[in-house]
């Protein structure tokens, strides 16, 4: 078991490694971070020296094998546009990026858990039937549209809801930020939370949907009716419980996604996270945000990836027997 | 989802033989509102890949349209024109023809992106879950690198490294490219995650274990008695990916990384309309984007009757 | 009754009060970010303006881009034009309480021309800056230059005491390691404090009671957010959730107008946007036609200019909101009468094509950015078709900026055969667009046509431009100045297209002042409850 657990961690450290070569090495293609840092009259001395202060003159081995030596010691370097440091900006946009994902995950399982369970249990009522085509047409159009969709209802139109940015937000230590203990931010998080959580919603929905048809099918559950349990019981003490716990996983592998898509969202409500960050150095091809951006996303997804498969290790004797015939 | 022990079972039957099994002509010709997914799909396929013959103009080509026809709205408004049933886009197009144009370019790229991904990801999932060991672990790991990319990033990098290999490459020529690349980079995860599953279990079982004894070459193993029993769950994923691809498309013609603005796909009209929603010309985005959603939503229905079709527990 | 009035007068004064405390909030929303408060690291209009609240420059511009005392109440020029005398403004006071003093303006000097600065170019570097007391600067030029101070109102002064406290010093270079204390705060002279700053997501701005000027305006506090999103920005304005937004899209112009609760600004802006021909290389790059330049024959150029219905782009891309430029200079920094653009005349340009051999046209390339200057796609998009009517086949090449610049610029190696680009010339003053779009590239070590992309290349009017610099004669001067223009409009150097118009999304209940340099100054804003 140890040597699975050293073994799984020595791969997700090569795959970290992977990543920074891989997006090290593509960001030289993306374009000239210099160009974006100079004037259109300065000079051309003055371009060449900067492009060398920032080593952009040297090989990319060597470049990189910099990057990683500074990354080691938590240093991601200064960000080309704004001059700070890019572990302290992507700190301060994490708690945004952070809340929405939280607040996404919520609305998409507390919408699409009952969503499927009734569309599971009444498969041929006509309210399971437009559930289920209603749940398609939130994926039927692109998020950037949803977006700009509900701003144009719930802002222009009826004055509800903001339209961008995260509200009032309280500080909370020294370092998180949170829309949470105000109303202007639980409003401030509505619409963007539908935003990106539709998607899953519809995941979810129908997960739990197959799931549950599947476990009610299971000998177990036909041995409960048979025993004279209460539908009810059957349905959510048995069957729902146990469709759980694949809805629960995947839901966990989509927080990652959920936190790498929230780019467009972003974009759309302006909301100040990390996702935003990105997409912004991306056009100012601002390197080390771009670098460290993906570099906490492949940890993000690397780390849930881990404790997904030890979990099931712990769980699974199969897997297990499987993981010692390695 | 859930792995079946693996039992001494049979060969399981193949795949058409399943389709044959499971009536699935029964299954569609019972199921009303598949069956009207199915025609919208073809009228939108027709449609798409006769646009040529069926569109009233060509909106590609520049020196066909006129500027001075712009924002026009359709033909039963105030201001339209006959000529244009659904109004023009921002530079006098004709929309109607360019929503046929666009969705031809739209599933191509959806079409091709798909086809990549569903390669790279059978043919990586096969391997993994075959031969095991330290392949499979290689592979499942670079699954886990793909997976930190979205497809946005996925198609600024390749457009970059476009740029940069090949020097004055022009968008127009590169951009389907980039987007098939893009998306087939950023889809193969889940193709290459199911059918590792399934052939995981699969090669246990008998008949692997006896073509193995004969001494058939493990890639003909895998072609000829591994593949076919595990593509089911494939095609659920292929139709539901097509709709995701053609979404994906949409999404990067917002970020500017999509397909220029002189050949639209129906993706970059969306977004070239979404500039005009404030402004009154509600039609620039509202046909591309209910022509999306239609063709996405139909897709998808063939996907949900397809997959519970195969399923044979479901019926 | 007279209860009565007295309730009312009472009521009145708790809601003038009232109003007065809610009203002087502002929000604002720009396209851009504010991304570092140093004010020598970018330069570029929005962030120049977003810093213009809390810091100075010695000269302002007023409304109307007129040069006037700020931090240096006067200056006086030598006759023979190399000394250059700057009386400095009395009792002015930074935010931290310090004094303003000439020590300030010569360290101001010394930082704006340091490695990392991108404002080396507002002060020559052979210039010397020298203290003759505490209120008074000479500056001792080798040659004259009628022009030094013209982009001074964007060299700001920063106090020495605070940035040698603060170890700011130095410009915040862009390979710092380390968060500079000037990037992250500012101590300025300006009638606006740094309240709090939080790069890329939130300023806010406090009025400094301590100004040393009565200000237009009434504003307290100024809350700057910046919206990137086209749609959500006008949604924002829209709902009220902020007072002022630059830019509107102009396509949205008339729905803010019709809202009710908001109105949109416009006006002519400064920058022309122009068509740019490659005549220097023997080949274009991307281009059908080998071993030959089409653009070398002046007819070619011609065919294109004439091709251009400038009036429809005005019309449909650009809604009415463009000037239709016959310069490379906007008419409210030269007399553009007595110049008039080449008629769009589709025919002719067909004839001329023939005439320079090209009877069936022929294919090449364009750049176009397509998030830089008002609907700089769609212009491209709308050429294409225009020049496809007269048989030339475009092949566009529409990118968002980052890439389009690193392509087109001098960085990238001038790749391109034919594009569009827009120049607002930063001192506002001719000599600036003779040099740098209009000059000859072929001098090395000059910076002479660093963004004449193209080189379009006379030196006769080379030899103008220089004549230019140093005349100080303002009627002379001008003359110079058209017959350097006449020279390079008969050639067909370029095609001038318009002036893109400003448009400032601005809530009922703010009035502010618009400048054509599109610096959106708050200072002149007031808002009323």
């Amino acid at each position: 078991m140890l040597a699975f657990v050293l073994r799984r961690l020595f791969q997700s450290l090569i795959v970290m490694l992977a990543v920074a070569l891989i997006a090290f090495a593509m960001f030289r293609f993306v374009g000239d971070p210099v160009n974006q840092m100079v004037g259109v009259d300065t000079p051309q001395e003055q371009v060449a020296q900067l492009r060398q202060t920032l080593g952009l003159d040297e090989p990319v081995v060597v470049q990189f094998a910099r990057y990683i030596y500074n990354a080691a010691r938590l240093e991601f370097g200064v960000s080309y546009q704004f001059r700070l440091p890019v572990i302290s900006l992507l700190g301060e946009r994490a708690p945004a990026t952070l809340e929405l994902a939280f607040m996404s995950a919520l609305f998409s399982l507390l919408v699409g858990i009952p969503m499927g369970v009734y569309t599971a249990l009444r498969r041929d009522s006509w309210l399971a039937k437009i559930f289920q085509t209603v749940s398609l047409v939130g994926i039927s159009l692109p998020t950037f549209l949803i977006g700009i969709l509900l701003i144009y209802l719930f802002s222009v139109t009826l004055g509800w809801l903001p339209s961008f940015g995260r509200g009032e937000v309280v500080k909370i230590g020294n370092w998180w930020t949170t829309g949470l203990l105000t109303a202007s931010g639980w409003k401030a998080l509505i619409l963007p939370s539908i935003t990106l959580g539709l998607f899953q919603m519809t995941l979810i929905m129908r997960l739990v949907r197959a799931e549950m048809l599947e476990v009610l099918r299971t000998d177990y559950i036909k041995f409960a009716r048979a025993r004279g349990l209460k539908t009810r019981a059957i349905h959510f003490g048995h069957a729902l419980k146990n469709t759980l716990v694949p809805v629960i996983t995947i839901a966990g592998l989509q927080l990652g996604s959920i936190i790498a898509f929230a780019i467009i969202t972003e974009t759309v409500f302006q909301w100040p996270g990390m996702g935003l960050l990105f997409l912004k150095a991306v056009q100012q091809v601002d390197i080390p945000i771009m670098a460290a951006y993906l570099m906490l996303i492949s940890f993000l997804f690397v780390s849930i990836n881990l404790i997904v498969d030890l979990l099931y290790a712990l769980v699974d004797p199969r897997l297990r027997a499987t993981i010692g015939a390695h | 989802m859930s792995a079946q022990p693996a039992s001494p079972s049979k060969k399981p039957p193949s795949l058409w033989a399943r389709i044959l099994d499971s009536d699935i002509l029964a299954s569609f010709l019972r199921s009303k509102v598949t069956m009207v997914a199915a025609v919208i799909v073809l009228v939108l396929f027709i449609g798409a890949f006769f646009s040529p013959w069926i569109a009233p103009t060509n909106p590609f080509d520049p020196a066909t349209v006129f500027l001075a026809d712009a924002n026009i709205p359709p033909a039963w408004q105030d201001g339209g024109d006959p000529k244009f049933i659904l109004g023009t886009d921002d530079q006098g197009r004709d929309l109607y023809s360019a929503i046929l144009y666009g969705l031809r370019v739209s599933l191509v790229v959806g079409l091709l992106g798909v086809a990549l991904a569903a390669t790279i990801g059978i043919t990586l999932g096969l391997l993994a879950g075959y031969l095991g060991g330290r392949v499979d672990s290689l592979i499942m790991r670079i699954a886990d690198v793909q997976l930190t990319f979205p497809a946005i990033l996925i198609a600024l990098l390749i457009d970059g490294v476009v740029r940069g290999v090949f020097k004055g490459a022009n968008r127009e020529d590169t951009a389907l490219y980039v987007l098939v690349i893009s998306i087939g980079l950023s889809f193969w995860v889940q193709y290459a995650r199911t059918i590792r599953g399934s052939t995981l279990v699969e090669r246990n079982k008998d008949y692997v274990q006896a073509a193995r004894l004969v001494g058939l070459p493990a890639p003909l193993i895998m072609l000829r008695h591994v593949l076919p029993n595990v593509i089911g769950p494939v095609l659920v994923i292929l139709t539901i990916n097509l709709a995701l691809a053609v979404i994906t498309e949409a999404t990067l013609s917002f970020l500017g990384v999509g397909l220029p603005a002189t050949q639209p796909s129906l993706g970059t009209l969306i977004s070239i309309g979404n500039r005009y929603l404030f402004s009154g010309d509600w039609w620039i985005v509202t046909f591309p984007g209910v022509t999306l959603a239609i063709l996405v939503l139909a897709v998808n229905l063939l996907g949900d009757w397809l997959r519970d079709a195969l399923n044979p527990r479901l019926r | 009754m007279s209860f009565k009035t007295h309730c009312l007068a009472a009521v009145a004064a708790l809601a003038l009060m009232c109003g007065a405390a809610q009203a002087q909030t502002l929000r604002y929303a720009n396209q851009g970010e504010l991304k570092s408060l140093d004010p020598y690291t970018v330069n570029e209009t929005t962030t120049n303006a977003h810093l213009g609240h809390p810091y100075e420059g010695l000269t302002a511009r007023g409304k109307d881009l007129k040069i006037e005392p700020a931090l240096a109440e006067k200056w006086e020029v030598s006759d023979d034009g190399l000394k250059w005398r700057f009386f400095l403004r009395k009792g002015v006071k930074f935010h931290d309480g310090s004094d303003f003093t000439a020590d300030d303006v010569l360290f101001s000097a010394d930082r704006v021309r340091a490695t990392g600065s991108n404002f080396t170019t507002r002060i020559p570097t052979s210039a010397k800056f020298v203290k003759v007391d505490d209120h008074t600067v000479d500056v001792v030029l080798t040659a004259p230059n009628p022009i030094l101070n013209a982009q001074w109102d964007t060299w700001y002064i920063m106090s020495k005491k605070w940035a040698e406290a603060n170890n700011a010093v130095a410009p915040t270079p862009a390979a710092a390691t380390s968060p500079s204390h000037a990037s992250l705060n500012a101590n300025g002279t300006g009638p606006y404090k740094i309240e709090s700053h939080q790069p890329g997501v939130k300023t806010v701005f406090k009025f400094n009671e301590n100004y040393w000027k009565k200000i237009d305006g009434n504003i307290k506090e100024i809350i700057f957010t910046p919206i990137s999103s086209d749609a959500t920005r006008v949604a924002a304005l829209l709902s009220g959730e902020v007072d002022v937004i630059e830019p509107v899209p102009i396509q949205d112009i008339q729905r803010v107008n019709a809202s009710g609760n908001a109105q949109v600004l416009t006006g002519p802006e400064l920058r022309t946007i122009f068509l740019g021909f490659d005549q220097t290389r023997d080949e274009l790059l991307e281009s059908s036609v080998k071993g030959k330049n089409p653009f070398k024959d002046v007819k070619v150029r011609q065919a294109f200019y004439q091709a251009v219905d400038i009036e429809t782009i005005k019309s449909r891309v650009m809604r009415g909101l463009s000037t239709p430029s016959p310069l490379m200079i906007a008419p409210e920094l030269f007399p553009t009468a007595g110049f008039t653009r080449a008629k769009f005349d589709a025919e002719a340009s067909k004839k001329l094509l023939a005439e320079a051999g090209y009877p069936n046209g022929f294919e090449l390339g364009m750049d176009c950015p397509n998030d830089r200057y008002v609907n700089d796609g769609q212009i491209c998009q709308a050429v294409v078709g225009m020049l496809a009517r007269i048989g030339v086949k475009v092949n566009l090449n529409a990118q968002p900026k980052a890439q389009y610049f690193a392509k087109v610029l001098k960085p990238g190696g001038y790749k391109t055969s034919f594009y569009l680009l827009g120049w607002t010339p930063g001192t506002f003053d001719s000599h600036n667009v003779l040099y740098d779009i209009l000059g000859c590239r072929d001098v090395a070590g000059s910076s002479r046509g660093e963004s004449n992309l193209g080189n379009y290349c006379n030196k006769k009017v080379d030899e103008l431009t220089d004549k230019i610099l140093v005349e100080s004669d303002t009627a002379k001067r001008n003359a110079m100045i058209g017959e350097a223009y006449k020279m390079t409009v008969d050639e067909f150097s370029y095609i001038p297209l318009h002036q893109q118009a400003l448009a400032w999304g601005v809530s009922k209940k703010v009035k502010l002042a618009q400048r054509a340099d599109n610096s959106v100054l708050l200072y002149y804003a007031t808002k009323e409850q």
